[in-house]
């Protein structure tokens, strides 16, 4: 057993084992639970980084366990899921400190942590999978994993919101579970293969084999927040902060744009997926999620739920990037997977902060709160002008690519589409911003608690947007030097076009 | 000394039934230590059959026709092992659970109840077997009247009289080949049996029974009010074990004895029964209002997944695809068995605390007794079929098997059972996460929650990820 064979595994259980001994903790044991927090967090960050080096130079990093003879779990790390790794990773680290500093003083904090250690353990399977067995595995125990968290208020408004979630999640879960087991039955265990292995599939299968796609797509849609499927998504707002941070830029939804991701590229193969049509389905798709999230963002004045319909619109970029034939949009797709979940999790961190502080809700109450919060509506700024698309943000980035890949591939519609959707954003984000900073604080705000030191509010709930911001800011800035996630991009287009 | 093992897991518990009848007074101390020795040899026997095959002993040194053999291939040591494992967790958790004056009667009748489990899965030869079966049944009812409570004690009167009726129809089935070929042993009949209205009306007579005993939609009217009524422990060993065993034998006989004269009507209707029993069951699991009566719903369901395997092991040609579904149908009982014993003990322990056990109601209790809330969750994990569990390869086995037969309707129906699955088993789970603030400790009864909380991760995190011993173990014997 040499290490190359152990490091995903290890991966997964650095943040595995923690959580469940975290599980074992009494209540009052806070300095135990922060140390296994840390630490797990930590060392997953460290085996990362050693791995995305290793991977760039070509290295290949395989676990690999047979469950039963035929069912093989397999964990791989290939560029595209250390792309995915790597930022689940970070932004776990970052989401931590941020609970650990929200949710001090409130109960159950030991089920809280074991369950956010799990959640983010099977984001990292799910990223690591190396076959369509091992996806749905991983893919449905997040959906275990985030049920308690999304519960985990325990309000009338949390048990709905959480029941809603399941019942859109189990769904989906079976979908997939069907789809893939009725992929298997024809093709055999399904493998992620750059380039996809259904190419050579014989023509007689064919039309069960675009069926099929249609299934999966509905199973990984309802986690990806596919319009219709996105219904669950508004309603999970009630979980904590820092769940709606993680849900909403590393775990849940990109679990389902990653799916589909890899489905395109490592299953069907974009080639495969283009002459038969497929991408124009999801194309369509896409778009019209695109936009209509866009629009319902609009008339949201609860400042978590416009992130939240921002979010359905957001991801689908990534599902968008996918569906243009060509490697340019491409590139745009997979680093909007990582640029929108810097820049999502900076907004949800800053919606966090503006609620715990002033007891800010909604966007009406927002006059003003960049005077009384300097640092958290700088980030906040950071975010949502990387939304919109403003250089250098991040989100520039992305759309540039995606805008280039589209007419590269004589798709000029997706660019109509690009440019309402970022007109649309304006609208939903500018007010924001121009409520903040412009607009006189009103003389008393809703729920105020005044912090005591220096900061406008506690470091473990400043530092993690500041940071996440800093990232977004940067991820645009220095786009083109090594190892950013538009680099990293670039190295997996290369990869899955083999050209 | 290895072969020893056999008759020593039929004889313990007897012995051990023996002594707590003798000195009622200190039944506990016993019991368990019974119940330990019985496990170990019983487990001696798997891990015997693991590494060197089938194993045999004729008691007396007489064999076949006329002695009486204990024989233990791969699939009776599969089952035997998952019974002692969760036979020893209910016996540890009793020990916690009963009084004084419980426990005097539990003791006797469940060791019995133990042997003829031990001795059903072990025996060679029809006529034992439906000894074992009788003296199970009779065991059970007894046990599930335990609580002496009216609704008990009607309920399990009424299961003693169906038992009765089952092995009734069992051994009318046995006569019948008796007469027609003069041989008993399952292998000797096997060699001897042939087409023909003798061999069908034997098949229909014992396999009629035997699902009579297992419960198989529409004969499960017994079954809910029986195994929601009788005390916790005794609820899990009769939904985990007792049933289980009827489906073992319903196998068992299906593989070694009637092979020759299947055929695919049969088959279908096992099938069918066992898809309106998946549908059935869930749905009235769903609607239930007390957690007891929900998992003794739910068992009802689960036993129709086991019998939807028949139509498509006719449909299987022998082969590596055979053996795989066989292991795969193999793997969902075992960990049903377990499972559903976790979900009994961990309910026990909700039922205990709260003093009722009306779902709507539970919240405190649950959030008060993390272990158990976990034990209950690992095990309805199992039972609705998610990864990690064995339930979820299995039944991922059997569907794909499903679909490339062409056989696309049970994989629906399996999927319905699951979503409905789903939904019972979160209905439960919910109540855990309400505003009651409780201090927070995740054991707080380590003699009853361990045990269901182990029967849970065995049945999730054991089966689910380390499946592979159990294609070894079936290699040997029956499907080698």
């Amino acid at each position: 057993m040499n290490f190359d064979a152990w490091l995903p595994a290890a991966i997964l259980l650095s943040s595995m084992i923690p959580g469940m001994l975290i599980f074992l903790l009494r209540e009052e044991s806070h300095r135990l639970r922060t140390v296994l927090n840390m630490t797990g967090a930590l060392l997953k960050l460290g085996l990362v980084i050693w791995m995305i080096g290793g991977v760039y130079d070509g290295h290949r990093y395989e676990t690999r366990w047979t469950l039963a003879p035929g069912l093989d779990l397999v964990l791989r790390a290939d560029a595209l899921a250390v792309l995915f790794v790597a930022l689940s990773t970070l932004l776990w680290l970052v989401t931590t400190i941020y609970a650990i500093g929200y949710l001090e003083h409130s109960p159950n904090r030991s089920r809280f942590f074991g369950f956010f250690s799990i959640c983010v353990s099977a984001t990292v399977g799910i990223a690591l999978s190396g076959n369509l067995l091992t996806f749905v595995i991983f893919y449905e125990i997040l959906t275990l994993a985030t049920y308690p968290l999304v519960a985990h208020r325990g309000t009338p408004d949390a048990a709905h919101g959480a029941k809603v979630y399941l019942a859109y999640t189990m769904g989906g879960g079976a979908l997939l579970l069907v789809g893939a087991i009725w992929l298997q039955a024809l093709v055999g265990p399904v493998e992620f293969t750059q380039g996809g292995i259904l190419g050579v599939s014989p023509e007689e299968i064919r039309i069960e084999l675009i069926l099929i796609f249609f299934v999966l797509l509905a199973g990984l849609g309802v986690k990806a927040a596919l319009v219709p499927l996105h219904g669950w998504l508004p309603q999970a707002m009630v979980a904590p902060a820092p769940v709606s941070a993680l849900l909403h830029a590393v775990a849940v939804v990109k679990a389902g744009a990653f799916g589909i991701v890899r489905v395109v590229y490592d299953v069907y193969g974009v080639e495969f997926a283009y002459a038969n049509g497929l991408l124009v389905a999801l194309g369509i798709l896409a778009s019209v999620t695109i936009i209509y999230g866009s629009l319902m963002a609009l008339t949201q004045d609860s400042l978590k739920k416009r992130l939240a319909y921002s979010t359905v619109s957001q991801v689908s970029y990534i599902a968008l990037g996918a569906s243009i034939f060509g490697p340019i949009a491409t590139i745009g797709g997979m680093v909007h997977l990582v640029h929108q979940g810097l820049m999502k999790i900076t907004l949800f961190f800053c919606a966090g902060n503006y609620a715990e502080t002033l007891g800010v809700h909604k966007v009406s109450e927002m006059d003003g709160v960049g005077r009384r919060m300097p640092w958290t509506s700088l980030a906040f700024t950071v975010g949502a002008l990387g939304m919109i698309g403003v250089p250098p943000v991040a989100g520039f980035v992305s759309k540039w690519y995606l805008g280039l890949g589209a007419a590269d591939a004589g798709s000029n519609w997706v660019i109509a589409v690009l440019i309402a959707s970022s007109l649309l954003n304006a609208a939903y984000f500018l007010p924001i911003l121009h409520r903040a900073w412009f607009r006189p604080a009103p003389k008393q705000w809703p729920q105020e608690h005044r912090h005591a030191g220096r900061l406008e509010i506690a470091g473990a709930l400043l530092w993690p947007p500041v940071i996440t911001a800093v990232l977004a800011l940067s991820a645009g800035l220095f786009a083109a030097a090594p190892f950013t996630p538009l680099e990293w991009a670039s190295l997996i287009a290369e990869r899955e076009y083999g050209r | 000394m290895m072969i020893d093992a056999l008759p020593l897991s039929v004889t313990l518990p007897l012995i051990g039934a023996f002594a707590v009848t003798v000195s009622p007074g200190h039944a506990r101390g016993p019991g368990l230590l019974a119940a330990l020795l019985t496990a170990a040899s019983a487990l001696s026997v798997t891990a015997a059959v693991w590494s060197d095959g089938v194993l045999r002993a004729d008691l007396g040194g007489w064999g076949v026709p006329l002695g009486i053999a204990l024989e233990a291939d791969g699939l009776s040591a599969a089952f035997l092992a998952m019974a002692n494992v969760v036979a020893l967790a209910i016996s540890v958790y009793a020990g916690g659970y009963f009084k004084q004056e419980s426990a005097r009667h539990f003791w006797p009748l469940w060791l019995l109840l133990w042997s003829a489990l031990n001795g059903l899965f072990l025996a060679t030869d029809l006529f034992n077997l439906y000894v074992t079966l009788e003296l199970l049944g009779l065991s059970a009812a007894a046990l599930g009247a335990l609580t002496g409570t009216r609704e008990a004690v009607a309920a399990n009167l009424r299961y003693l009289l169906v038992g009765l009726l089952g092995s009734m129809s069992y051994l009318l089935g046995v006569a019948l080949v008796y007469a027609a070929y003069g041989v008993l042993d399952i292998g000797l009949v096997a060699e001897a049996i042939e087409p023909g209205p003798i061999a069908w009306t034997a098949m229909a007579l014992m396999i009629g029974g035997l699902i009579l005993k297992a419960a198989l939609f529409p004969m499960h009217f017994w079954l809910p009010p029986a195994h929601a009524n009788a005390p916790a422990p005794v609820s899990a060993a009769l939904s985990a074990l007792v049933v289980k065993a009827a489906f073992y034998l319903a196998l068992r006989l299906w593989l070694d004895v009637f092979a020759p004269v299947l055929n695919e009507a049969a088959a279908n209707l096992l099938g069918t029964l066992g898809a309106a029993a998946v549908v059935w069951g869930s749905w009235r699991a769903l609607r239930a209002e007390r957690l007891k009566l929900l998992a003794a719903y739910s068992t009802v369901a689960q036993m129709g997944y086991l019998f939807i395997a028949f139509p498509l092991l006719v449909a299987t040609p022998p082969g590596l695809a055979r053996d795989n579904l066989l292991a795969a149908v193999v793997l969902l009982a075992l960990t049903h068995g377990l499972a559903k014993a976790g979900l009994f003990l961990a309910a026990g322990m909700v039922q205990k605390t709260a003093g009722h056990d009306r779902i709507d109601d539970l919240g405190g209790a649950a959030q008060a007794l993390p272990a158990a809330t976990f034990a209950i969750g690992l095990a309805g994990v199992a039972l609705i079929g998610l990864p990690p569990s064995g339930t979820f390869l299995a039944k991922w086995m059997m569907l794909e098997q499903a679909m490339i037969l062409g056989l696309w309707w049970w994989l629906v129906v399996m999927m319905i059972g699951t979503l409905l699955a789903a939904a019972y088993i979160f209905r439960v789970l919910s109540r855990a996460f309400n505003r009651e603030p409780t201090p927070y400790r995740f054991v707080n009864d380590a003699r009853t929650e361990l045990p269901a909380l182990l029967l849970g991760l065995i049945a999730t995190f054991g089966l689910g990820i380390a499946a592979q011993p159990l294609w070894v173990l079936l290699e040997q014997g029956a499907f080698g």
